[in-house]
């Protein structure tokens, strides 16, 4: 299981889960969790134009989850209903299909980028994921009073003369990179269970901000630890695990606050 | 170019599933919209594959477990409680998934079962056997009946459900019949599409519709047209695209989809 030709995707599954937890816990305390699911729907064909056309899987994914916060604030600006959000996301989808048929790898990268390849890490991989996995919580990090005041007292952070708007967009991009860097692990479809369970069941357990967050980052890496080791063993894919275990850890979270 | 589209078998069935998905999901689709569950549908559409998936695994016609879990997926959604809705919904939908991730690489590995994955999530309206066709016209011709009858009440609880219930109406016995012919419409829609496209047909027409009709009589017939329009716009396309690119056809999905946001988008502009 830890043999050296898969020692990459160890590390790399690390820092996605570093950046995911810590992303999480902003998106549950920011109520953010559209945007969560909508923005590695925005990845995909970005992921699948890479493939198309040669690229590093790392551009293509963060040009597109930059262009998919441009369209969710454009959207929200003009005010458009949930059918066109729907039907704009659910046209990226469409548009990924599009470059991965003509890419000619239709059936397997599907799968891949829809479901994750856990197990698919290189060496190259390494260097961009530890810069993401250190930008994302630094960048996180040093607005934090800003990112939660906006989201729990708008009126307050008025009054401190917090931009809401710009704390709103420069969220929304640091949102996109962890987004991007968790697809190619994870896929576009199980992102958000890996953003979410941990978080969601850390700011049920956990009684201050920063433990709450500790908390959400130390759960992501377990269960993307465990998805990794679970598929290792049985030979069944870690989107499987990762998507269920993320419901197990939030549904029992949730039994015993209660 | 076009000698032998209406000729060949595959083009045939793909016209009738499309259609068949178009008329139910556009006409349905209009008391979605209307109903404010456009994200609702789509859910719903993503638990629904892996009941495809599960059929696939056991040999049987996706079609069939895509309703069974489409209808277990709206029962789901009508019991939903309020508050806190939105996190515990996306991490169902993401243990559904998971799910469907697991069953897929089975259907794959065990059964052979080649391209799994994209038949179930992006359709695969050309490879359906021709008897499935027909069943898909026979379902939508079925729903469309029982929603002709149920049109009035469905369209009053939809607007405002205590009026309709001040009115006489059975709240509760119309909501269920509509999400019985919500599962049908993602079901046909993901046969068409698929699984995580069916949206587009669902939402997409019926919203254009709305948009440009002012009233719902109006708006369901418009909506049913758009969609059989872009349903059949895509495969004429699709078609063509054996010829842009030599000895490869683009996904037929693709070019719905893409349809589908275009009449959007222009009815979007026309009534801003």
């Amino acid at each position: 299981m830890f043999a050296p030709y898969l020692l990459d995707s160890w590390i790399v599954a690390s820092l996605v889960a570093l950046a995911s937890g810590c992303a999480g816990f902003f998106v549950v305390v920011r109520r953010a969790s559209f945007a969560a699911h909508a923005l590695p729907m925005a990845a995909f064909p970005g992921a699948a134009a890479a493939a198309l056309f040669g690229v590093g899987q790392v551009y293509g994914v963060t040009a597109a989850a930059f262009g998919g916060v441009g369209l969710l604030v454009w959207l929200k600006q003009r005010q458009r209903s949930d059918a066109a959000t729907a039907l704009v996301l659910v046209a990226l989808l469409a548009l990924g299909a599009l470059f991965l048929s003509l890419s000619g790898r239709y059936a397997d990268a599907v799968y891949a980028l829809l479901f994750g390849q856990i197990f698919g890490a290189g060496a190259a991989d390494v260097l961009p994921a530890l810069a993401l996995a250190l930008l994302v919580p630094l960048v996180l990090l040093a607005g934090f009073r800003p990112l939660v005041l906006s989201a729990l007292s708008p009126d307050l952070a008025l009054v401190r003369g917090i931009q809401t708007g710009r704390v709103d967009m420069l969220f929304l991009a640091v949102l996109a990179l962890a987004a991007g860097m968790a697809l190619p692990v994870t896929g576009a479809l199980l992102v958000f269970s890996l953003m979410i369970g941990p978080a969601g069941a850390a700011c049920a357990l956990a009684r201050g901000p920063f433990a709450a967050l500790a908390l959400s980052v130390a759960l992501a890496l377990g269960l993307i630890w465990s998805a990794l080791a679970l598929s290792y063993l049985t030979d069944w894919p870690a989107g499987f695990f990762t998507g269920t275990l993320a419901a197990v850890l939030y549904v029992g979270a949730r039994l015993i606050r209660r | 170019m076009f000698e032998g589209f209406f000729a060949s078998q595959p083009v045939q069935n793909a016209l009738l599933i499309g259609a068949a998905a178009a008329l139910l999901s556009g006409v349905i689709g209009v008391f979605t919209v209307l109903r404010g569950q456009a994200f609702a549908g789509h859910a719903l559409a993503d638990v629904s594959s892996a009941g495809g998936a599960l059929a696939l695994l056991l040999g049987a016609s996706p079609m069939l477990g895509f309703f069974g879990l489409g209808l277990a997926g709206a029962l789901g959604l009508a019991q939903r409680g309020k508050g806190d809705g939105d996190l515990a919904a996306g991490i169902l939908l993401g243990a559904g998934l998971g799910i469907t991730a697991l069953l897929l690489h089975f259907a794959v590995t065990l059964r052979g079962v080649a391209g799994a994955a994209s038949s179930i999530m992006f359709g695969s309206l050309f490879a359906t056997p021709p008897g499935i066709a027909w069943l898909a016209l026979g379902g939508a011709v079925a729903g469309l009946a029982l929603l002709i009858v149920l049109a009035r009440p469905l369209l009053l609880a939809s607007v405002d459900a205590e009026l309709a219930a001040t009115r006489g109406v059975n709240v509760r016995l119309v909501g269920g019949v509509y999400l019985v012919l919500l599962a049908l419409a993602v079901t046909l829609s993901a046969m068409a599409v698929g699984a995580i496209l069916s949206t587009a047909l669902l939402i997409g027409p019926a919203s254009a519709a709305l948009r440009l009709a002012r009233r719902p009589g109006v708006a369901i017939g418009l909506a049913a047209l758009i969609g059989v329009g872009c349903c059949w716009g895509g495969v004429v396309l699709a078609y063509a695209s054996y010829g842009w690119t030599p000895g490869h056809v683009w996904p037929v999905s693709f070019f719905i989809t893409a349809l589908v946001l275009l009449v959007y988008a222009a009815s979007a502009w026309r009534t801003p």
